[in-house]
């Protein structure tokens, strides 16, 4: 049961990161990015790496995608 | 762009956030996480209220001037722990041959050094992550 769950989230990683390579629009990829920090967050997790899950769920989702939002503002939308 | 609902989420969430990064970074010596993580929740509660309400309100929170300041500060707190090991008679940095307290096993003032090491790197780690952020949205002064 516990492998489907890692297979389905494995899937969609790879999902996010390739749809970061493709997408045109930068505030797309920013968030796309951010759900791919989520996943990945999950995933640390079931490897049993508590602590490197926090800091990714705090920094790979959260203070990242802070970070990319800011420079689009500070520049232009589309690549 | 003043958005309600990202105010008053943000207004009930960021309270937790901060309480739930301060656990973290005091129990860093007994629990998963520590001063990384900790400062890293810590401080993108902060810029948390930044963006959703605005830099004014952001810089009522926490001013540039004290978040610099802190930055140095945990680094110089580091340091100078390190520094009473050797005055104590140790090693630079060591904690038990150095005579820090080492409490009960288990309990949340144990571990000498390391509980002391620990607040100071998570407040340098969410300083860090506040100026970052000012430093791109307003420019290099």
């Amino acid at each position: 049961m516990i492998d489907i769950l890692n297979i389905l989230l494995l899937l969609f990683l790879i999902v996010c990161a390739v749809g970061v390579a493709y997408i045109r629009d930068l505030l797309s990829a920013v968030i796309l990015f951010s759900s791919f920090g989520l996943i990945m967050a999950i995933i640390w997790q079931q490897l049993s790496a508590p602590d490197v899950a926090m800091v990714e769920a705090a920094l790979g989702t959260g203070v990242i995608s802070l970070l990319l939002i800011a420079a689009i503002s500070k520049t232009r939308r589309t690549e | 762009m003043e958005d309600q609902i990202a105010r008053i989420t943000s207004r009930l969430v960021v309270p937790f956030i901060q309480v739930y990064g301060i656990y973290i970074i005091l129990h860093g010596h007994l629990s998963p996480g520590g001063s990384f993580s900790g400062g890293a929740i810590f401080g993108a509660s902060l810029v948390l209220v930044a963006l959703s309400f605005n830099l004014e309100a952001g810089s009522k929170q926490i001013p540039h001037n004290t978040a610099s300041i802190l930055e140095s500060g945990g680094a110089l707190g580091y340091i100078i722990t390190g520094l009473v090991a050797i005055a104590m008679g140790g090693y630079y940095l060591s904690n038990k041959a150095a005579g820090f307290p080492m409490g009960e096993a288990g309990s949340l003032f144990s571990a000498g050094a390391i509980f002391i090491i620990t607040i100071f790197v998570g407040i340098k780690v969410a300083s860090t992550i506040v100026t970052l952020f000012y430093y791109i949205i307003e420019g290099e002064k």
